[in-house]
């Protein structure tokens, strides 16, 4: 079973199951994670903001011009500041390592 | 009441809507069909809701019928489709109270005072309202309307100031095109070097800089100085370091979140901030409040379009009973429905 290794913003780590396929988005929100992405994976808001630790993310396809676009709404935006809908979740991100980005 | 409020005549309707995206337009629609005339009531300034604001250009493939359209050419589409009703629109104001009234009607005063009253009210929210992202740091509460805007309501409150602008969009590059003139000093402040903004703003802005009328920093604001409500200048943080700047009053332009807002507190049953209702007739436990689309929740809900446009439906027949208590109903489809042909301008 692949995981991925979401830390909330208390800073606790959840070790949760990981469907390919699915973004990372949907990955934490389906476990309940508090994770807001109001625009439901379109890229069309910034309310799933992550970081993603920083080992990981040369593995993961640059984000788009859009996704660049759209962390113009978030806060407190980082070199690895990403927006977990627009990862799609593969089998060899085994063990990816995020952080739920503060609430604005 | 305040004072608008209270020198603004009561309009009265059969149906108030709070909500103009497209489940409070498609409830228009159902609700003309059976005589009820409609107001809509929406925070946004324009119609649409999340269609309008959230994915006016991204497509949309699950409205029965309609094989792709975006959530703009949705809005136009159901526009068109209710147009025979004649809604009226009250936009840019929040539904802020909602009072039952003595004969069991209900009143809904809005942010700007417009008051509306109705045997009817439905929710059709969605996620709440769209209001302004506003800064998470420390002290920014305090300084809210003081020294720290989300919003211009007359230009002439920036003349003078030492002016800093955030953002990146639209709203930030016009009004930075818009209040150079006016204020004393003006620097915008965005987070990266390339502007979501219309490229003609954009080219304008950096007309301004190389003129040295706007001073432009790259970074984002890290922390807000001045002592209490008035404010002295910011830090800015950006991978080269923190920088000072100095400022007297700050415009940031965030974009827009959507929150519940004020239908928090009308004593609706709630179950995770969405609104419960009785799935036959879409009705709230308040009664002749009635909830459709996303802000609902009921066993099996999907928030879908679809689903709202089903809800509409069936939550007029109910409503209809409290607009027409003496009235029977009969059900009857627009395809042989003279009567309906006649309300549809097609007769």
């Amino acid at each position: 079973m692949a995981e991925i290794v979401a830390i909330d913003r208390e800073g606790e780590e959840h070790r949760i199951e990981a469907t390919p396929g699915w973004s990372v988005m949907e990955i934490i929100r389906e476990n309940d994670l508090p994770i807001e992405a109001a625009c439901g994976g379109c890229c069309a808001c910034a309310t799933c903001h992550v970081y993603v630790d920083p080992e990981w993310l040369a593995r993961l396809e640059p984000a788009s011009d859009e996704e660049d676009r759209m962390l113009d709404e978030a806060y407190q935006v980082q070199e690895n500041s990403r927006l977990s809908c627009q990862i799609p979740f593969r089998e060899d991100l085994d063990g990816l390592k995020v952080t739920l980005a503060p609430e604005f | 009441m305040n004072d608008v409020a209270a020198r603004t005549e009561p309009i009265r309707t059969d149906m108030v809507i709070v909500g103009a995206g497209p489940v409070g337009l498609f409830a228009v629609f159902e609700a003309g069909l059976l005589n009820m005339k409609c107001h809509l009531v929406d925070n946004l300034d324009r119609i649409g809701g999340q269609c309008a604001e959230l994915y006016p250009d991204k497509p949309i493939y699950d409205i029965p019928a309609v094989p792709v359209c975006t959530g703009e050419g949705l809005t136009e589409l159901l526009m068109n489709q209710i147009r025979p009703f004649e809604p009226t629109f009250h936009l840019s104001q929040q539904a802020e109270r909602l009072e039952r009234l003595e004969d069991r009607r209900w009143r809904l005063v809005t942010s700007t005072g417009t008051v509306l009253e109705a045997p009817v009210v439905v929710i059709a929210a969605g996620a709440g309202s769209f209001v302004p992202r506003r800064l998470p740091l420390p002290g920014a509460e305090a300084r809210e309307g003081r020294s720290l805007f989300y919003a211009v309501r007359k230009m002439e409150d920036f003349r003078g100031k030492d002016l800093l602008i955030a953002g990146g969009g639209d709203s930030a590059l016009d009004w930075t095109l818009n209040l150079q003139p006016v204020a004393r000093r003006l620097a915008l402040v965005h987070r990266r070097p390339d502007f979501r903004a219309a490229p003609d703003s954009v080219a304008r802005m950096h007309e301004l800089v190389e003129a040295g009328e706007v001073a432009l920093h790259i970074g984002q604001i890290s922390g807000l100085h001045g002592s209490d409500a008035e404010l002295e200048g910011v830090t800015i943080k950006s991978p080269q370091g923190e920088a000072l700047v100095p400022c007297d009053t700050l415009l940031a332009f965030y974009g827009l979140k959507m929150e519940l807002g004020p239908l928090a507190g009308w004593g609706l049953e709630l179950e995770k901030d969405l609104i419960k209702v009785d799935t036959a007739t879409f009705e709230t436990n308040l009664p002749g409040v009635f909830a459709i689309g996303d802000i609902i929740t009921y066993p099996g809900k999907l928030k879908l379009i679809l689903s709202g446009f089903h809800e509409s439906a069936l939550m007029s027949q109910k409503a209809f009973k409290y607009c027409f208590p003496d009235q029977k109903l009969v059900f009857r489809y627009t395809t042989s429905s003279t009567d309906l042909h006649k309300k549809l301008g097609v007769a």
